[in-house]
């Protein structure tokens, strides 16, 4: 189960995701980023300091959106993963296709210098 | 059994009745006779053969076979309905009045002779006048009775008993000339004329015969009527004539019993006449009403018939059109978000189109306000309508589950055509529909869920007959796979392959996702290992061409993790590249340590461009005899315990080193005895796959 907050702050969408995504569950995260989007945010937070597990299902919607952002000037931060989270995505190499931050701060100096 | 005991017990009644009529034959031949030698000796002034009170008792033995002959006849005829009933007794009056007429005839043909002035002529035919009489009235009580008695209740069958009863014992009393006393002559004919009338009161049969039945039956009733009044009159008058000349005459005019009888048949048959003419005008109403009924079980019993929603919606159109006598209807459902699907009813797609787009051109709330959970009747505002034919509407909204997945409305080319009754009934009808929609929907949904299974279980079939059923082995090498998936089927993938002698090539992959799209997924990534791992191709090279190829058969936010190895046993040398999948683990056993990879590598299909070539790359390691390397897919790793935990990568390192230095296939077998411990469960919901290459 998932739960999805959204608030903005300095002009960026602030994703936050509390719980765990799995198959299911990932059509939530998927719908937060569409609508996101949709709502004409360019710069996109992703908390994920609550987040407790990601499935590959989970990992597959950041890894769609990652080809649209780059040809829309989206930009998309991660942060505040936990050890066993940030190493599902390293293990898939994500890591090397996302930008993740440590923290809320670093998350925002990120996403002002891209 | 039941069958012949039914059988019987038909057979029975049938000789009882043919009996009683035997009886009542004989007892009115006796009647005759008896009467007649009395009346004979009385003109003759001779004493009588027979006692005088005979024919008396003779009379009420006949009353009683007539009495049970009707009562056995009547009931046994289970299938009669109100109109048969009716039928019967108008027919028996019709017998009775015409062979009364033809005696009249005779009479009168006769005329004036000496026999048609005799009084015992005159008795005899007045004998058959009275039996005929009888024969009337037994019928029309015993149908009366059933009419009466169509909906009873506890106090109306007491009460009935009381009079039928009281009437047959009045017959004791009328038996016996006791002296005639005539306050309880009064009272006894009193209480019976006023029982029979409460009985009287019971006419709710009438409400259940339709328009013609009425109209039948108020003919048949009227001429009842006028055979009952002849016949009064005949045996009134030919009683007056004779009457005054013997005293000794059977006379009914002081019989409670048949007097009784008089009242109540006749009362009934005028009161039942009257009742249905005053019930004609009203009678579509309750016709209105069982159709009402029928349409109402219609809508609840198309949920089992019917084959598709579509036909529950016109159900729904036709229903509640004929309940309502609207002229025409169209029902509005919302598909989705965006389109509405319009189903018609005596009106075209345009016309409806007109009103809606007139109703919402003029900002009219409610009609087709979604949200409005009130039923509206907005016939004013149709009014305003340039060229449209109707002129009243009416708009239900439709809910399944609580949320409105349309509108039905009604149309009536008169102004204010919608009453509040017709509201009500309307309303119940698309509730019932919502029901009967969302149980449609349930079946389908159920049946969506088995045929789901179905393809599951297909896609199980593929994915296992995917995998290989032998490995390749070599001197240098010995390997074991096991791979057992979840009721959700996953797409893991291992496989060995033989470039030449030296060169073996080996992949472990994982496509993202499951069921049926995981399966074919994972076919695909066999083909592209079998066409790409037959030649001797870097492993990096390998990885940016399945990726290539991947990208135009993955869909969106699909993937797929994969280590491509090939061993090259001349060289002792394993060159890999790892495209996101779970790191190796490998034992190094000269210096007796246990480590994951750390490497690098993007999984295929997250990079859809050719640029994939900047995030995969090829590692080299050699290998010693005793080394071992570990193989598997992430529902290793994630296999839960039943407090959530994760087997984890650390709990996987240490199980392994338990078992290091013995055969792959024991390190296998160990490793999932050991997951299988630690899950406490058969069911896994992620496929288990491993693969252990041991060196020697």
């Amino acid at each position: 189960m998932i739960h999805i907050k959204r608030l903005q702050e300095d002009g960026a969408d602030i994703i936050a995701l509390i719980g765990e995504i799995d198959a299911s569950s990932s059509i939530e995260l998927d719908l937060a980023i569409a609508k996101s989007v949709g709502e004409g945010f360019i710069k996109i937070l992703v908390d994920c300091s609550a987040l407790e597990y990601i499935s590959s299902a989970g990992l597959g919607v950041f890894m769609s959106y990652i080809e649209e952002f780059k040809d829309r000037n989206i930009k998309m931060v991660l942060f505040g993963m936990s050890d066993k989270v940030a190493n599902t995505f390293s293990i898939l190499g994500l890591n090397e296709l996302l930008q993740i931050g440590k923290d809320k701060v670093q998350a925002k100096k990120i996403v002002n210098e891209l | 059994m039941v069958f012949f005991g039914l059988n019987r017990h038909f057979v029975r009644t049938k000789a009882i009745t043919r009996l009683l009529f035997t009886v009542g034959v004989i007892t009115w031949l006796a009647l005759v006779f008896t009467d007649l030698s009395i009346l004979f000796s009385s003109v003759n002034s001779i004493k009588p053969d027979v006692p005088i009170w005979l024919p008396g008792v003779i009379l009420n033995l006949f009353i009683l076979s007539l009495f049970y002959y009707y009562k056995l006849k009547i009931e046994m005829d289970e299938v009669l309905n109100f109109v048969d009933l009716l039928w019967r007794v108008f027919a028996t009056g019709l017998i009775a009045t015409v062979t009364s007429l033809a005696l009249r005839l005779v009479e009168f043909l006769l005329n004036d002779t000496k026999l048609t002035t005799h009084i015992v002529f005159k008795d005899l035919i007045y004998l058959i006048n009275l039996g005929l009489m009888l024969g009337f009235l037994m019928m029309a009580f015993s149908a009366w009775k059933r009419l009466i008695l169509y909906q009873k209740s506890k106090w109306l069958l007491r009460l009935w008993a009381f009079f039928e009863f009281g009437l047959l014992v009045t017959l004791i009393y009328n038996s016996f000339k006791f002296p005639l006393v005539e306050w309880l002559y009064g009272t006894l004919l009193g209480i019976f004329v006023v029982v029979g009338l409460v009985l009287s009161g019971n006419m709710k049969w009438v409400a259940f015969l339709n328009f013609r039945q009425k109209w039948t039956s108020l003919l048949l009733l009227l001429l009842t009527v006028f055979y009952l009044l002849y016949i009064f009159y005949t045996n009134s008058a030919s009683m007056e004539s004779i009457g005054n000349d013997s005293p000794y005459l059977t006379d009914y005019r002081h019989h409670i019993f048949i007097l009784s009888l008089i009242i109540f048949v006749t009362v009934y048959s005028i009161f039942s006449f009257l009742v249905i003419l005053f019930n004609l005008p009203t009678t579509s109403v309750f016709e209105q009403k069982l159709e009402e009924v029928v349409n109402f079980q219609r809508i609840s019993q198309s949920i089992q018939t019917e084959q598709s929603e579509e036909s529950v919606y016109n159900i729904l159109l036709e229903t509640s059109v004929s309940s309502v006598f609207a002229d025409a209807a169209w029902l509005e459902i919302n598909s989705n978000a965006h389109e509405q699907k319009l189903f018609t009813y005596k009106i075209t797609d345009k016309e409806s189109h007109d009103i809606i787009n007139h109703l919402n051109t003029h900002h009219i709330k409610g009609v087709f306000d979604q949200g409005s959970e009130k039923t509206k009747n907005l016939s004013k505002h149709l009014a305003t309508l340039k060229g449209s034919r109707f002129r009243s509407i009416l708009a239900f909204p439709i809910y399944v589950k609580g949320g409105n997945i349309g509108t039905l409305a009604l149309l009536k080319e008169l102004p204010e055509g919608f009453n509040k009754e017709m509201t009500k009934i309307v309303s119940t009808f698309s509730n019932q529909a919502g029901i009967s929609i969302e149980n449609f929907r349930l079946m389908e949904e159920a049946l969506q869920n088995e045929r789901y299974k179905e393809e599951l279980k297909i896609a199980k079939m593929v994915q296992k007959s995917l995998l290989p059923t032998l490995l390749e082995q070599d001197k240098d090498f010995e390997i074991a796979a096991f791979s057992e998936s979840a009721d959700e089927v996953g797409g893991d993938y291992y496989d060995t392959l033989r470039i030449n002698d030296n060169l073996v090539s080996i992949i472990v992959a994982d496509v993202s996702g499951k069921g049926t799209t995981a399966a074919f997924h994972m076919s695909q990534m066999k083909g592209i290992f079998h066409s790409l791992g037959q030649r001797d191709i870097e492993p990096d090279n390998f990885m940016i061409q399945a990726n290539q190829a991947l990208v135009y058969c993955l869909e969106r936010g699909s993937f797929i993790s994969a280590t491509y190895f090939i061993i090259n046993t001349q060289l002792k040398k394993i060159r890999y590249a790892r495209a996101g999948h779970c790191p190796v683990l490998y034992y190094t056993a000269e210096k007796q340590n246990l480590e994951y990879f750390k490497d690098k590598g993007v999984a295929l299909g997250m990079v859809r461009n050719r640029s994939y070539s900047n995030f995969i790359q090829a590692y080299e390691f050699e290998y010693k005899p005793g080394d071992l390397m570990v193989l598997y897919t992430d529902g290793i790793t994630e296999a839960k315990d039943n407090k959530g935990e994760e087997f984890g990568y650390d709990r996987l390192l240490s199980t392994v080193k338990e078992v290091r230095s013995l055969p792959a296939k024991q390190v296998q077998d160990h490793l999932i005895s050991k997951l299988y411990e630690f899950s406490g469960t058969d069911i896994i919901d992620d496929d288990y796959t491993t693969m252990i290459v041991k060196f020697n």
